[in-house]
Formats: structure tokens, sequence, C-alpha cells
């Protein structure tokens, strides 16, 4: 089947969704082996999460497409392209550039949990895309399994049809046969697609191969794409060579062409992922298309902070790793700046919290760096007095108060799903963050809350305390929804009447008080004692509203007598002056840097 | 030469103890036995090689230290003294101090070295009760303590014994009334220590366990002032950090060390510092008694090589020792060892931040901590020596 294209009515395109450990990877696992994409001995676990870290962390980052060929009852071969979608909330534009890709999805629900926050969120995307969804409930193997409970919650809270769902146990195997049948029988084909017409193919997504260069993931609607064969690239203009053309079964496998309706990958002698446009219609030079395909909108980072080496050595190793990450990550941005407190560091934008973590976590094992970040913030538009608008990606560049007429803070509605006997707690919570009730309705004993939240609040602890709120019963997802006026104020951090620069922070006046007590308590703590007493304060224009102080030390000296070896003591003392160099001057006091990683390192553990 | 490398000390390290105690991380070892005619061969070895080095020298004071050196055999402490006799000018005031733990068998031999030419005796008391001295994996008791002290006294012109403070669980009051008990006992210097947790000792490791309830900073620094309360109203005034003696009673070979004057190591894991033709060496011996002791066989010598102290560092040195004396840093002397001035030495805006917060005083004469300043030394050293 590699030299001829699959007639458009024998392919099967579509995402499995879910939330988060519902069992998508093991799903396409079953699937693979199913189809014989691998043999048994070559199959390990969630084949297609090919990171360490997506394996170790039981979690999907990128989407993952892979062709199989399957046998049907009516005896036909029929070719399935599935993608393994990331579950998280963070990936949710992965997600929905996979879903163009495709025309159905396979909802996967845990029969022991019944649907989540991030159900109801992938389910809402794949409606928006105009998917066939079929139903597959799956751990039926598990004695909490309770399927019709399930197909209950997903008619009620979904309002999807569940009389075609089918039960399966991803892990043992039960139902996987009906539920390849169910596919050829319920999900349809690509719809229109012409073999004849000129090309235009849909670029999915594209990643850096070290023997390959870029990878671009596409797929076809119209015409064929082949090895040889002179493409532009419709947004950008670019034109380039095809050298290559393949699928994923899920080995890596050259052939010859692509045609409509099919998924696979080509190579065109590209260096920088730069150059391609996710979202971009790939056409025929010689035969261009009349019109591109719809694409997608361009993924915006929502959250930033600014990473910093421990040790400034580490400055350019740092500055090579996050370019690396970002040739793979084109949702990933970074420049250089730089603090008094930290030194020099990149200021950094992710989609999200998950996505943050992730790529700190990969710099710190796969690039071996320690770094430290500073909280979490989001973009805030703020309106000047001279009537224009800056973007502010840094609470250092906020413009002096007298040049700000207002500031708008960007919102999201969340949806949570938790037990009824947390409801009041997590109540408590959204209120404390601003929040706004918009829905609160029941599925069976589940409270499903809807919320409009600033996302400032949420970038904040919020995932924690909702975490332990609830003893990790509530799941949670969002959306962004639109910007919004707010009495935002800049706190700054005060040593000795010195600001912290990396200590910063834009909140809500309402919620300023606490958290500058809070930093200060807790820098009391982490400062220690000197030779002099230093005050600690939480300011905002010229007002403080919290202050702490660490008292001057009483005591510190060597009692014992250590006869002549005043070598020792030299050496002591060496310790002490090379500590010196890592401490910041703040007024007559200087500070050890470690004090200020602590209290930002705390922050992320609260 | 100048004038005062000319004065010589001579430290001797005897590194043999009859248990270890928990807390002590200096170069002592329990051995079942110690061959003394070896040592004390080794020992004149050594001293010969030092001779040869810094000949021409008066030797103001020799101190014999440890491990416990009142387990030496006297004979060993009368020969190495009758060797530095033979090849220096002995000063006439010259002060032989030994460290003696206070028990009934060293005692025994306090006559013998005092006839072998000690004539000042520190002994290691620690504390003036029971409990504390077994806690502390004391060999003796307050008893014995105090008959080893009666015939310290009379046997030897000077005395001094050493306490150990900031015990776990030891009050202000209760450290008030041993200081009260200590001074009932008329010496006229006692050394102080507070009780410091060394890596490398069962101390440390019950600390690190979590089993051992030390004082906080807060208790430590309230028992460090009534130290220096009840010493100085006593007319024991501190002249170091934790040493009281009064006027004139003070020990002449730890003041050597602490102006930074040259001495001389003999022994096991002993260090020195020697000026020779303005230069100033730091010499280190090995610190296994028995690869000294080898190494003194074979080589006349247990030393590792000399290290040449920089000009830095031979600042950084005088002035951490000396700033712990009360008097301080003669601008004398600094110009003497260094060739500078204090404005040229160190940075005057740290200086006077330090002055004006009442930590350091400078007059025309000399540079010195005041109270608050010896109480902290250790954080007023870091401040004023770093380079930015
Ligand atoms: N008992 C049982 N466990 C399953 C089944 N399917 C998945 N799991 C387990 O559920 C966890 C999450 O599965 P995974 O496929 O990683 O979920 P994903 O996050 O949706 O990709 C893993 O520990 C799987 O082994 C099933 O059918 N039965
Ligand atoms: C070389 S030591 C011991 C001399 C002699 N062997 C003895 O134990 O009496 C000199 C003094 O240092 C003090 N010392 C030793 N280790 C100490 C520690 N960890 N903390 C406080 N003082 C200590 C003790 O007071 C001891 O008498
Ligand atoms: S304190 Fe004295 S007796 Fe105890 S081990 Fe140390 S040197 Fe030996
Ligand atoms: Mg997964």
């Amino acid at each position: 089947m590699t030299d001829t294209t699959t007639p458009l009515a024998r392919i099967r395109n579509f995402a499995i969704i879910a939330h988060i450990d519902h069992g998508k990877s093991t799903l396409a696992d079953r699937l693979i082996e199913e189809c014989g994409g691998l043999e048994k001995r070559e199959m390990k676990q969630q084949v297609l999460d090919s990171m360490d870290l997506e394996r170790e962390r039981g979690i999907t980052i990128k989407a993952q497409t892979v062709r199989l060929a399957y046998t049907a009852k009516d005896g036909l071969e029929y070719q399935f392209n599935l993608m393994d979608t990331p579950g998280h909330v963070d990936f949710a534009y992965e997600v929905s550039r996979s879903l163009a890709a495709c025309e159905g999805s396979l909802l996967v629900v845990d029969s022991t949990q019944g649907v989540e926050a991030q159900t109801l969120a992938n389910v809402y995307q794949a409606i928006e895309n105009d998917h066939e969804i079929l139903c597959v409930i799956n751990k039926v193997d598990l004695p909490a399994a309770d399927v019709d409970r399930v197909k209950e919650q997903i008619e009620e809270v979904i309002g999807l049809d569940t009389s075609n769902a089918v039960a399966i146990s991803a892990k043992s195997g039960i139902g996987i046969p009906e539920l390849l049948e169910a596919i050829v029988t319920f999900l349809p084909p690509p719809k229109s697609g012409d073999a004849d017409a000129p090309l235009k193919a849909l670029l999915v997504d594209s990643w850096y191969d070290a023997y390959l260069g870029v990878v671009i993931l596409v797929r076809v609607v119209d015409g064929t794409i082949r090895a040889g064969q002179k493409v532009r690239f419709m947004q950008t203009g670019a034109t380039r060579d095809i050298d290559r053309v393949g699928m994923f079964a899920p080995k890596r496998v050259v052939i010859d062409q692509l045609g409509p309706g099919e998924m696979g990958f080509i190579t065109a002698g590209i260096k920088e992922i730069a150059e391609t446009k996710v979202g971009d219609t790939i056409t025929d030079e010689r035969r261009l298309a009349a019109e591109p395909l719809a694409g997608f909108k361009p993924s915006v980072p929502v959250v930033f902070c600014s990473l910093f080496p421990v040790d400034a050595a580490q400055f350019e190793h740092l500055r090579d790793s996050l370019g690396k990450l970002a040739l793979n990550d084109s949702s990933f941005h970074f420049e250089a700046e730089s603090s008094q407190a930290l030194g020099f560091g990149f200021r950094c934008g992710f989609l999200g919290l998950l996505h943050m973590e992730i790529i700190q976590e990969r710099l710190e094992r796969e690039f071996d760096l320690d770094m430290i970040a500073t909280a979490p913030s989001v973009v805030y538009r703020v309106h000047q007095t001279n009537s224009t608008m800056i973007e502010l990606y840094n609470p250092a560049d906020m413009p002096d108060v007298v040049k700000i007429d207002h500031i708008e803070e960007p919102w999201i509605k969340a949806t949570i799903l938790l037990p009824d006997e947390y409801l009041g707690g997590i109540l408590q919570l959204c209120q404390e963050r601003r929040g706004v009730q918009i829905e609160l309705t029941y599925v069976g004993a589940r409270a499903m809350l809807v919320y409009r939240l600033p996302l400032n609040e949420v970038v904040f602890d919020f995932y924690d305390r909702l975490k332990s709120i609830s003893r990790g019963y509530a799941s949670f997802d969002y959306t962004l929804d639109g910007y919004e006026e707010g009495d935002l104020v800049k706190m700054q951090i005060l040593v000795n009447n010195d600001p912290v620069d990396a200590l910063a922070m834009v909140v809500h006046r309402s919620q300023s008080e606490r958290r500058g007590r809070m930093l200060c308590e807790r820098l009391k703590e982490l400062i220690p004692k000197q030779l002099f007493k230093i005050a600690i304060q939480a300011a905002i224009g010229g007002k403080v509203i919290a202050r702490e102080t660490v008292s001057a030390m009483r005591k510190d000296v060597t009692a014992k007598c250590y006869g002549g070896d005043i070598s020792r003591k030299r050496k002591l003392l060496d310790k002490q002056k090379e500590g010196k160099k890592r401490m910041r001057q703040f007024g007559e006091v200087e500070i050890p840097q470690s004090a200020f990683i602590a209290a930002l390192r705390m922050g992320d553990e609260n | 030469m100048r004038v005062q490398n000319l004065a010589l000390a001579i430290y001797v390290h005897w590194p043999f103890c009859l248990s270890k105690c928990p807390y002590c991380d200096f170069n002592s070892h329990v051995r079942e036995t110690v061959d003394h005619d070896r040592w004390r061969t080794g020992l004149l070895a050594e001293l010969d090689h030092y001779a040869d080095r810094a000949s021409g020298r008066t030797v103001t004071s020799i101190f014999f230290g440890g491990g416990t050196p009142s387990l030496m055999e006297p004979s060993t402490a009368a020969a190495v003294i009758d060797r530095v006799a033979a090849r220096w000018t002995m000063a006439p005031d010259v002060e032989i101090t030994l460290e003696a733990n206070p028990s009934s068998v060293e005692s025994a031999r306090f006559a013998a070295l005092a006839v072998a030419g000690v004539n000042r005796v520190s002994l290691g008391v620690q504390a003036l009760d029971d409990a504390s001295l077994s806690f502390l994996g004391r060999r003796h008791n307050v008893a014995e303590a105090m008959d080893a002290l009666a015939v310290a006294k009379r046997q030897f012109a000077r005395t001094s014994f050493d306490l150990i403070y900031a015990r776990p669980g030891q009050s202000v009051a209760d450290w008030r009334a041993e200081l009260a008990r200590a001074l009932e006992e008329g010496t006229e210097h006692l050394s102080v220590y507070q009780l410091t947790i060394e890596e490398g000792t069962r101390f440390a490791t019950l600390a690190a366990r979590g089993e051992l309830d030390m004082p906080d900073e807060e208790t430590q620094a309230a028992l460090y002032e009534t130290t220096q309360e009840v010493l100085e109203a006593a007319g024991l005034p501190a002249y170091e950090i934790s040493n009281h003696a009064r006027p004139g009673a003070e020990s002449r070979h730890n003041l050597t060390y602490w102006r930074y004057g040259d001495y001389v190591g003999i022994g096991p894991g002993a260090h020195g510092r020697l000026t020779v033709d303005g230069v100033k060496l730091a010499t280190r011996a090995h610190r296994a008694p028995e690869i000294w002791l080898d190494r003194v066989s074979a080589k006349g010598h247990g030393a590792h090589a000399d290290v040449p102290v920089s000009m830095a560092e031979r600042s950084d040195e005088l002035l951490m020792m000396g700033l712990r004396l009360k008097e301080g840093v003669a601008r004398a002397r600094l110009r003497d060892e260094l060739g500078a001035d204090i404005d040229i030495l160190l940075d005057d805006r740290k200086l006077s931040r330090l002055v004006d917060a009442g930590f350091l005083q400078l007059d025309d004469d000399r540079l010195s901590a005041t109270a608050e300043g010896r109480q902290r030394l250790n954080a007023v050293l870091a401040s004023l020596l770093s380079h930015k």
C-alpha cells in the first residue's frame, strides 16, 4: 500500500481525547498492537510518548500520529490515522490542531471516575471541529467500574448519545475488536478530497530531528504530495523541494506519496522550525491551489516568568539550552534580561503552568542546569494617560503610576468538577481569588462549577490549593475569556529600603496585603541574621503595606583556640568571604542570593 | 632581621589520650602502648631540624599541647626543654606550659614535670558538676579535678584551667554559679570555651540526629555576656575572646599566636609560622602519629613542604588573630609586618561602617574590636576583609 493511495472511503482519521489518566496512551498502545503495527516484543508501554519525561510523568505533551492498517469484518483493509492528544489544558492548542486534521474522536472516559473537567473541555473542542464522537468507556476490568452510570453521566452532562458506546479495557484488551469495528462503522471517512485537484495539505505540526532536520506532519486534503515535488508554503511564500515522504506505523517508513485524506510526514531540507508555520497550507509550486485552507490561530504564551542560573557561570549554557528547547517547541518564547538580585537570566513565555513546569524540568534534567524561576505572571494591558497601550510581560517594566490610566488583566472561564463534600472549600477559594460564579450544577454526586477568574489569581498557587482542599479529587480546566479592567498595582519588596526587582509583582489591590505579608514573613525566615538589623517591607508606590524585621545577630565568634593552626581559621574566613561574592548589597546589608532563591522556590511549593 | 622576629615560641604536640572525648576534634588518638623512647627521639630530631633553620632566636615560651601531654614521661618533657635550651637562647622569664588532664594519674607526675622545667599548667577541668563531666565523656569527677588543681597550684608557679560552657540544658543561672565556684579556686587565668559541635565528632552525630539540645543563639549570647560580666567583676577580664586573666597573668605563648609572632610547631599535626629573610612560611607536620614518627625517623622531620604566606594572607591572618585580643592590632605592628598603613590595607568604607556601628575602634595607635565586635567577630572579619 505504499505506492498507491487509499480510497477515501477506507480512511479513518481520528483523535483520542480524554481527561488525563483516563487511558489515551494505553488505548493507543492496544490499537497499535492489535493492528500489528509492532510485534509484541517491540511493544513498550506508551509507545507514542517518546520523551522520557512524558513516559515518566505519564503525560502526553506533543500530539502523536500513527498510521495503522486494519482489516475489518467486511474483508476490506482500512487505513487508520490516530492521534494521541495531550490531555492537559496547557496543550489545548496542540489538541485543537490535531482535531482540525481529523474527522472523528474517540472520547475515552474512565469507568471508575466518570466525566472530568478536561473531558468536557476536549469534547467541546471536538464538537467545534464538527467531529463525530465515539464514546469509549475504559477500565472495565476494574471492580469499581460502573459503565451504566458513566454512560448516563455522558448523556446528561455532555448530551452525547451513548448507544454506540464501546466498553473496553485498554489494559487487558477487553472490547478492543469491537472498538475497531465501531471505528469503521461509526466514524466518518474524510469528507471531500480530489486526487486530481491541485495539492492542498495542512501543515499540522513540525519538529526538529537530529538526523532529518525539520520534519513536517501533514494532512492532505486534495491532490498528492510526493518526493521530488516542488511545493510552496502559502502563508510564508517559501518554496521547497520535497526530499522525503513517509508515515509512522509507528516506526518511520518512507513511502512514495500521500493522497487525499491521508496523513504522514515530509522533509524538505528545512533547518529551523521557525520557517514552518503550523496551520499553513502546502501546495504544488507548478499547480497552485486557488485558496488556502482555514488554518488555525497561532498559539500565544499566557504565562511568563524569568529564569536565572543559580551559578552565573551557567548563563551561556542556559541560553544554548533554551534555544534547543525552542527548536522543538514553537510555543515557547524567551529573551535575555538582567536582575539586580539574581543577575543575568531570561524572561520566558509559556502556554500555561504545566508547560512552564515541563520546560523547567527539561532544562534541569536534560541540560543539567540549576535554575531559579521568579513567580509566574500574566500579560497585562497597561493603558497609559497618553492613550497608548502597552502589553506588560514583566512587572519590572511597569510604567510610573502617574502615567497609568488603567490596567486590564486576562480572565479565564474555569470548569471545576468535584465531589460535593468539598464544594464549600472550593467556593471559598474561588471567591478569595476574585472569582465570579457562572454556574453550579450537579452530575450525580459530583458538582460542576463554572467560574470566571482572573488568570493572575490562578497562576499563583491556585492549582495546588484546589488539589489540597479537594484531596486531589477536583478536576480543573479553563479557556481564556478576554481582558477586563482591574484595580491592579505593582507591589515591591524592599530590603532596607532598596527594592528587590526579582520579587516585584502585579497584584489586585485586595490581594496585596495578604501576598505582601506572606512574602515578608518568608524572607524573614530565610535571611540569616547579620551585624545589622534588616527591614523587609512590602510596598505599593510609596505606601508600606507589610513589614518584618530580621534582628541583628547577637553572637558569632569561634570560641576555641586552635593553637597555632591559623590556616584552618583562615580557610573558614576565606569561605565566608567567598560566600559574600554571592551576596547582593541592600543598603548596608548583604543578602545571600540563596535567600531570594529560597523565597521564590517556596512559592512553587505552596 | 626585624626585632620581633628574634623572639620565638615553640609548640610541642603530644597526640595521645586515654580516651576520646565526644566533642573533641583535636589531633588526639588512643593507643594501647606508646614507644616513649622513639617518640622522645623523634621530637628531639624535629627540634634540631627547626633549630638549624631558625637559629639565633630567643625562645620566650614553650607549650606542650595535645592530646594529653601530661601523659608524656616527665623525662621526655625534660629532654625537650633541655634541647631547646641547648640550641637557642632561653629568655630569662621563659614560660613553659603543659596541658594536663586533671586526674590522679597525671597529678602524680606534676612534681617531676616541675623539676623538668614546666612552670605553668593548664588543666582541662571542663565543668564543675559530675553529671556534666560524664556528659562530656571525661574520665575525672569534680573531686578529682579539685585535687589535681590543688597539686598543680603547689607545684607550678602559674596555673590555669579550662571550662566548657553552653552545654545542653545549661541556664544562665547555672553558669553564673559555676563561674563563682571556679573563681573560688583563685587562679589568675581561666579559659572558658563555648561548646562547639565539630564535624567528625560523636557530638556532631548526635546533633545531626537531633539528640543534642543545644542552646539557641539568644541563650548562647546571654551565657557569653554573663561570662564577661562575672569574670570582669572578679578582676579576670577577657584579654582574648575565650581567655581571662589578671592583668600580667596572660598566657605569653598564646599571645604570640594572637600577635602573629613567629612560632615553631613540633610533633604530629603541629603548625608553625616562621619568618625567614622577610618571607613568612607556614609549616605543617603530618597529622597521623605513626606516619609522622616514621618520617622523622627517616628524614629528621615530619613536615609537609613549607608554604609561603602571601602578603594578602598575612594581612588577613594578622587581623584575624589580632582582633581576638582586647588590645587589638597596633598600627606599628601592621606597618612592621606588612609594610603598609591601615588605610592602604583596609577598605575605608567598610572600616568606617564597622567603626560607626560600634564594632571596631580605631585610634592613632591601634585598631581593636569593641566588646560588641568581639562577640560577633566572625561576621565583623568577613565584612571587613571581603574584597569586592
Ligand atoms: N486497570 C486499568 N488501568 C488502565 C486501563 N487503561 C489505562 N490504565 C492505566 O491508567 C493510567 C493512565 O493511563 P494512560 O494511558 O497513561 O492515560 P492518559 O493520560 O490518558 O494517556 C496508567 O497507569 C494505565 O496503566 C484499563 O483499561 N484498566
Ligand atoms: C587541646 S584541648 C584539650 C587538652 C586536654 N587534653 C584536656 O582535655 O583537658 C584544649 C581545650 O579545648 C577545649 N575544647 C576542645 N574541644 C572543644 C569543643 N568542641 N568545644 C569547646 N571547647 C573545646 C577544652 O576546654 C580543652 O580543654
Ligand atoms: S579533650 Fe583532651 S582528653 Fe579529650 S580527646 Fe581531646 S585532647 Fe584528649
Ligand atoms: Mg498519555
